[in-house]
């Protein structure tokens, strides 16, 4: 999975869609989601600095990231590799 | 440091109620225009238009006779506005204006005022009536249409939509009806005021976009700007939006206009669905009121337009400025009896 390269997101969490127009905001650990996967990381490696940053379980990581991944692609944010 | 000529340029279109005429966004981009210098002259319909008393953009406004007066009646109040200013071109910039404009185009040349306008035969074809036939021509997704010209062809709706639908009067206006009874509710009212025929068209759920830009006449894209609607009226018109990037929107805009070789400045109102699909819904056959967003990203449509009307080469513009908004906002002036007065009794200001 991939954000789209076009996707801009601002340190303060504003994210722009520029091909839809649709503008969004995402909390703190939502940027961080965001630009790991701009950096091309994988679920695992986002996982495993989500967690160390936010001191979270695994489980609750795990269901929290398919629900926000969900929703970018329900937005069309991220397309699947 | 090279002097610029000064053009003397007519625009209409100076009304700025809750659907807004694009006068005074065209004005604002010619008095930006980095290859000419204008004195602008306002055609009016009404004395309250608030362009008439924005005499920092407009220098001098006539009163104009409606379309329906007839082709001499507005080609005589032209000779005289003519005679006084030497008009260079005039950008008419209400739909209703263009049947009679295109008609006189000809002459107006010969006197030496520029207009670029669709032909007639563009003009009719992207008519609302004609939707289907264009989409089918064109290849273009295109709501289902029909035209009624009588109360009594209503009845056959809901055997051929499903509610609900919009009515959509000739020229301008249109309503979400969700049963029989709003259908003849909207045909009544939007008939007595544009007119028939009154449109029935099928209600694409979505997301609103639009586009805007120039086609050369030869079928190609001089500019083209796609936007979002970001802020609906109850009328439907946009009073906030952002100019986007996507790809299919350009792509169809050029499809349009490569097809129909399009000459002038047009609005297309699209609907994407649920699937992603776009639908156009509706050609607008001028520049729109969000015309300055336009220029905002980098796209001066109105300059180019004039140029193209002198008869000049016109380079099509490659880019914009993507993520750029526009947020409309009302403005009350404050203006002396005395100008109400003089444009209300004389016809100029």
């Amino acid at each position: 999975m991939k954000i789209k390269p076009n996707i801009a997101v601002s340190d303060s969490g504003f994210v722009f869609n520029p091909d839809t127009g649709e503008s969004f905001t995402v909390n703190p650990i939502g940027v961080d989601i965001i630009n790991y996967l701009k950096d091309n990381k994988n679920t695992g490696e986002i996982s495993t600095q989500i967690r160390q940053k936010y001191n979270v379980e695994q489980p609750t990581f795990e269901k929290d990231f398919d629900d926000f991944v969900g929703l970018m692609l329900n937005y069309s944010l991220v397309i699947n590799d | 440091m090279t002097k610029k000529r000064k053009l003397t340029i007519a625009v209409s279109g100076l009304n700025a109620v809750d659907s807004p005429g694009p006068g005074v966004a065209v004005i604002r981009a010619l008095r930006e225009a980095e290859s000419f210098d204008v004195r602008i002259i306002g055609i009016a319909y009404e004395s309250l238009e608030p362009g008439i008393f924005m005499h920092n953009l407009v220098d001098k406004t006539y009163q104009f006779p409606y379309p329906s007066a007839g082709v001499d009646a507005i080609l005589e109040r032209l000779e005289y506005i003519h005679s006084i200013e030497k008009l260079d071109v005039f950008i008419p910039n209400f739909d209703s204006e263009l049947y009679p404009f295109i008609k006189l185009e000809d002459t107006l040349k010969e006197m030496g005022i520029h207009m670029f306008l669709p032909t007639m035969e563009q003009f009719e074809e992207r008519h609302k009536v004609n939707l289907n036939e264009f989409g089918e021509k064109y290849g273009i997704n295109v709501p289902k249409s029909k035209a009624i010209h009588d109360l009594g062809a209503i009845y056959s709706i809901s055997s051929e939509f499903t509610y609900p639908v919009l009515v959509k009067g000739k020229y301008y206006d249109a309503a979400v009806a969700y049963n029989m009874e709003q259908v003849k509710t909207h045909f009544n009212k939007i008939s007595a005021k544009w007119g028939y025929p009154i449109i029935i068209q099928e209600f694409v759920h979505g997301t609103e976009f639009n586009v805007t830009g120039l086609g050369d006449g030869f079928g190609n894209t001089i500019a083209a700007v796609p936007m979002r609607k970001q802020y609906i009226t109850d009328k439907g018109k946009a009073w906030g939006g952002i100019s986007i990037s996507d790809k299919r929107m350009l792509e169809l805009t050029d499809k349009f206009l490569s097809q129909t070789k399009w000459r002038g400045g047009f609005e297309l109102e699209l609907m994407k669905n649920k699937e992603n699909e776009f639908y156009l819904l509706e050609i607008n056959p001028r520049m729109p009121a969000w015309i300055y967003l336009a220029v905002g990203v980098g796209q001066n449509i109105p300059e180019a337009l004039v140029k193209l009307a002198l008869g000049e080469k016109v380079e099509p513009f490659t880019s914009y400025k993507v993520g750029k908004m526009f947020v409309r906002y009302a403005w009350d002036m404050i203006v002396d009896m005395e100008e109400f007065q003089i444009i209300s009794t004389r016809g100029e200001l």
